[in-house]
C-alpha cells in the first residue's frame, strides 16, 4: 500500500496504518508526515478531559454526531491507560461511539498510553497530524481518565474542555495547581445529580480567584451527555474560544508553544535513542549502573561520561 | 526511537445475544499478556466490526457469539473483510459453537475456534504463533 497516496485519496487503512507506524515508532510515517507537513494546521484540536467516569466518551459522542449534522468531519482520538506491568490494554472508550463507526465522515482511533505520563500517548500528536492531512475538520483527543496532574492536553489542544461531575471532592480541590488549572471550558457532566449547582458555584468562585490574563473567562456549562443536553451549547462556546483565539492572535501564539515543546520531546527522543542505541556512541548504561551501585562512581560523573563519550563519536545524529 | 509493535486485537460480540463475561475474560487474559484490546461492546453488526478493525489498524478480530448465529455472522465478517481487501486481518472464533461447525468456519476462513474451556493460554500462543 503506498502509503502517502492512500490518505490524500482518504483511504481509512492508509490513515490507520501511519498511525500504528507512528506508534511503534517506524520512520515510515514520520516521513509521509514531513512531506505532507503543509497540509497540517487546518483542523480545530478539542481536548476533553476529566476524572474517570465523568463521561467523557458519550459527550465527544454527542459533538461529533452533532458536528456531522452540520456537515463538519470529525477525527477522534481516544487514549486509555497502558498497564505499566504487561504493557497490554484495554481501549473501551468506542463503546460509546458506536453509532460513529460507520460514518464516513468520522474517524476513531484508540491509542494505549504506552508508558507516557500525561494524560495521553507518545504518539498521541502525530496521530493529531494525520488525521489533519487526512483532512478532519474537527479532532478530538480524549485523554485518559486523569487525576491530578496528566495536563499535557493544555498544551496540544486549541481548546481544553475539562469534564467534571458532582461528588468528587470538596472545594480545597478547586484550589490545588495541575487540572483545574486548563480548561477553557468546564463541563459539569450528569447535571442531574445532586450537588451540580454546588459544583458549578465551586468552579465560578474559583474562576474568580484567577490572576494574570482574564481576557477569557471560561465558561461553565452544565450537560447531561447521555441525554443530548447541553451539547449545542458547549458546541457554540468551543466555536467561541476558538474565535476569540484566532481574533486575540492567541492562536499563533498557542501552536508554536506547541511546535516548541514538540521539537523538545522528539529531540529528547533521539537523542537518549541515540545514546542507548548506537553503537558508535553508547556506553553501557548498565554496566554504569552497576559501578554506581558499588559506589565506584556517582550519578553526576556517569552522565558526564556518557556525554563526553557522545560529544568525542557524535555523529551520525540523523 | 525506541517503541515496538504491539499486538492489536478487537474482541467483538457480533448479533443479539447479550452476555460478554466470556469476551471481557479474554480480553482481560490479552491485556495481560501485553496486548491492546480494542474491546466493542455487545451487539455489533459485521459492517461495524471491520469497519472498527481497518480504522484500529487490528492483527486480529475476536468473534464471539452465544446465539447460534455463528455460521451466518462469521461468515459476514470474513467477506466484507475480502471485500475491504483487509483480508490480512486474522479472524478468531470463540463462543458456544457446536463441534461440528467447526470445520465449516474454518473452511470459510476462521483461522481458529475456542470453545468453552479452552485455555486464555492457548488463545495467547495462537495469536502470537499467527502475529510475531
Amino acid at each position: 500500500m503506498n502509503l502517502k497516496q492512500g490518505i490524500l485519496d482518504g483511504d481509512k487503512r492508509a490513515v490507520a496504518r501511519l498511525i500504528s507506524l507512528a506508534e511503534n515508532g517506524d520512520p515510515e510515517a514520520f516521513k509521509v508526515i514531513k512531506e505532507l507537513f503543509h497540509l497540517t494546521g487546518r483542523a480545530q484540536i478539542i481536548g476533553i478531559t476529566g476524572p474517570p467516569g465523568s463521561g467523557k466518551s458519550t459527550l465527544t459522542d454527542k459533538l461529533a454526531k452533532e458536528l456531522r449534522k452540520r456537515g463538519n468531519t470529525v477525527g477522534i482520538i481516544a487514549v486509555d491507560p497502558t498497564s505499566p506491568f504487561t504493557g497490554g490494554a484495554i481501549l473501551g472508550d468506542r463503546i460509546r461511539m458506536q453509532d460513529l463507526t460507520l460514518d464516513e465522515g468520522v474517524f476513531i482511533r484508540s491509542m494505549g498510553t504506552r508508558g507516557h505520563l500525561g494524560g495521553l500517548s507518545k504518539a498521541t500528536h502525530a496521530a493529531i497530524k494525520i488525521l489533519d492531512i487526512y483532512g478532519m475538520d474537527y479532532i478530538f483527543v480524549e485523554t485518559v481518565g486523569v487525576g491530578q496532574s496528566e495536563v499535557d492536553i493544555v498544551k496540544t489542544a486549541d481548546t481544553t474542555i475539562l469534564v467534571l461531575v458532582p461528588g468528587l471532592g470538596d472545594d480545597i480541590q478547586a484550589l490545588k495547581a495541575g487540572i483545574m488549572e486548563i480548561g477553557d471550558i468546564f463541563v459539569v457532566n450528569k447535571s442531574d445529580r445532586e450537588d451540580s449547582d454546588r459544583l458549578v458555584t465551586e468552579i465560578e468562585m474559583m474562576l474568580d480567584l484567577k490572576q494574570g490574563d482574564t481576557t477569557w473567562r471560561p465558561p461553565v456549562i452544565k450537560t447531561i451527555a447521555s441525554n443530548n443536553i447541553g451539547i449545542e451549547e458547549l458546541l457554540s462556546k468551543a466555536a467561541e474560544h476558538f474565535d476569540f483565539l484566532i481574533s486575540s492572535s492567541l492562536l499563533k501564539s498557542k501552536r508554536i508553544d506547541r511546535i516548541e515543546s514538540e521539537i523538545i520531546s522528539i529531540s529528547k527522543e533521539r537523542f537518549i535513542d541515540i545514546i542507548y542505541n548506537n553503537p558508535d556512541t553508547s556506553v553501557s548504561i548498565r554496566e554504569l549502573s552497576k559501578e554506581i551501585y558499588e559506589k565506584k562512581l556517582d550519578l553526576y560523573s556517569a552522565v558526564d561520561i556518557i556525554l563526553n563519550n557522545f560529544n568525542r563519536k557524535g555523529v551520525g545524529l540523523c | 526511537m525506541n517503541t515496538t509493535k504491539r499486538i492489536r486485537v478487537i474482541i467483538a460480540k457480533p448479533g443479539l445475544d447479550g452476555h460478554d463475561r466470556g469476551a471481557k475474560v479474554i480480553a482481560r487474559a490479552l491485556r495481560d499478556a501485553g496486548m491492546e484490546v480494542i474491546y466493542t461492546g455487545l451487539r455489533q453488526t459485521p459492517e461495524q466490526i471491520v469497519e472498527t478493525a481497518i480504522q484500529e489498524d487490528a492483527d486480529v478480530i475476536g468473534l464471539s457469539s452465544l446465539s447460534g448465529a455463528h455460521l451466518h455472522l462469521f461468515s459476514k465478517v470474513i467477506e466484507l473483510l475480502r471485500e475491504k481487501k483487509a483480508d490480512n486481518i486474522i479472524v478468531i472464533g470463540g463462543g458456544v459453537i457446536p463441534e461440528e461447525d467447526i470445520p465449516e468456519l474454518k473452511k470459510m476462513g476462521i483461522a481458529e475456534v475456542f470453545t468453552p474451556g479452552t485455555s486464555t493460554k492457548d488463545i495467547i500462543d495462537f495469536i502470537k504463533s499467527k502475529v510475531l
